[in-house]
């Protein structure tokens, strides 16, 4: 059997070379791999292409990342009110920024791992969303076309993992991990938890075990505020 | 006319709370939107969705209860209704953008007479701004509320001809409530439905920067 369980966060992380493509998860303070962002930030990975809801809440979350000039450009649709490194990086143009609807970043990843070509909606016509897009019109409406974002690494946090990858969530730290599990090339998941296989009721799992290549346990951080 | 009291934020929520059907499925933007939930009827029940992955949103947590895995979109800790459900972000667009979301509330920097929404950023505002999930849900909500002032702070009206401000969506208001009218967006135009107390039509038009159409006598904003 393939052995996903690693003994740290440094180890699981230790591969990731400059310039990659990283998907990361969390919204709203819960469901953050925070853990992975400390590992990726003592690594010191660079020119990183980041994709997350958000940019980051003063030092906390992507926050480091930004601080420690890590990225290099990101795609996400709110960079929020605490987002001070990311705000400094972006105004000094050490990073650029692509801003997307949030449903639609969802479903762009989601695309990515279902194996789609891009889709067409009406979310974003006729604003700034759409410039350089192509524009079509189906079903009486129109439409932009939007393309599947893909990334090389997913970082995300999960409450249980079983030693063969199948995932469960805690409450609403849900929120991006599982679209993004299914979009990278390497998904690791950080959890709370890792349990023998057969412990999850198989009804119970989220993200099923294919979708996951590496687990590490790492107890929760969380950043206040 | 300045001095004319206008209703508060809180009194825009409460009327706009009127406008929530019995059974509704609802989700609630950031600012005075996100007052409604204090003001709902006793006699309806409707049911608020957040963008992060949750239906059945109950009031916000008191200290001592609150779970930090447990927020709304603005990362407050909220509580649950019973037969509440959690699913994630790609799930939560979907039932916006998908139509299933019978009710929605944004707030607003400027609506213009086509119902085009701005409310993401203002023109040389400082930093990058951010969409967040408003893109989506003007575009799929059944129905779109905006809540807001019906002038900015210097006076300048916010409903307009045509949005000056980078756009959230094209035709996708229904309703307006703001602080001195309750107004419907219609394809034949803006319709004035209700009208703050001690204010006239007249007095509301000189505020707003498009035509209001006037059919009847305009009866009082009620809150009740």
């Amino acid at each position: 059997m393939k052995q996903k369980i690693y003994s740290s966060t440094d180890a699981v992380v230790a591969d990731i070379p400059d310039g990659a493509q990283i998907m990361f998860g969390g919204f709203g303070g819960a469901g953050f791999p925070n853990n992975l962002i400390h590992a990726l930030a003592r690594k010191g990975t660079k020119n990183i292409t980041a994709i997350s809801n958000n940019c980051g809440t003063r030092e906390g979350e992507l926050g480091l990342m930004f601080k420690n000039n890590q990225i290099k450009h990101v795609i996400a649709s709110f960079p929020g009110p605490h987002a001070n490194y990311f705000q400094e990086r972006f105004a000094a143009k050490e990073v650029t920024l692509e801003l997307v609807p949030q449903g639609i970043l969802c479903e762009r990843m989601r695309a990515a791992g279902a194996g789609l070509q891009g889709f067409y909606t009406t979310v974003g016509v006729g604003t700034e969303v759409a410039e350089g897009k192509e524009e079509r019109f189906l079903e009486g409406k129109r439409c932009i076309l939007e393309m599947p974002i893909h990334a090389d690494y997913a970082l995300i946090k999960a409450q249980q993992a079983d030693e063969l990858g199948n995932l469960t969530y805690r409450l609403a730290a849900r929120n991006f991990n599982p679209i993004m599990a299914m979009a990278a090339k390497t998904t690791i998941a950080e959890v709370e938890e890792i349990v023998p296989a057969g412990t999850i009721n198989p009804e119970h799992v989220m993200t099923p075990a294919i979708f996951v290549h590496r687990i590490v346990q790492a107890k929760g951080l969380r950043y206040a505020g | 006319m300045p001095d004319k009291p206008r209703l508060t934020r809180e009194q825009i929520a409460q009327r706009a709370a009127l406008e929530l059907p019995d059974g509704a499925y609802v989700n609630l933007g950031w600012g005075i939107p996100n007052l409604i939930a204090d003001y709902l009827p006793k006699e309806i029940t409707v049911y608020f969705h957040s963008e992060n992955g949750i239906l059945g949103m109950g009031r916000r947590a008191k200290p001592g209860e609150e779970d930090f895995d447990q927020v709304d979109a603005m990362k407050i800790p909220v509580t649950l209704i019973p037969g509440a459900s959690f699913f994630h972000q790609a799930d939560a667009h979907l039932m916006s953008r998908g139509g299933h979301l019978d009710v929605a509330v944004l707030g607003g920097f400027q609506v213009s007479e086509k119902g085009d929404l701005s409310n993401w950023k203002i023109p040389g505002s400082k930093g990058s701004g951010g969409i967040g999930g408003a893109m989506d849900i003007a575009a799929g909500a059944k129905t779109l509320i905006v809540c807001m002032e019906h002038t900015t702070k210097d006076g300048a009206p916010k409903i307009v001809k045509k949005c000056a401000y980078p756009l959230t969506g094209l035709a996708c208001v229904d309703i307006i409530v703001t602080d001195l009218a309750v107004i419907d967006v219609k394809p034949e135009g803006l319709i004035m439905r209700e009208v703050a107390r001690g204010w006239t039509p007249e007095d509301v038009q000189e505020l707003t920067g498009a035509q209001l159409i006037v059919r009847q006598r305009i009866p009082e904003m009620s809150f009740a």
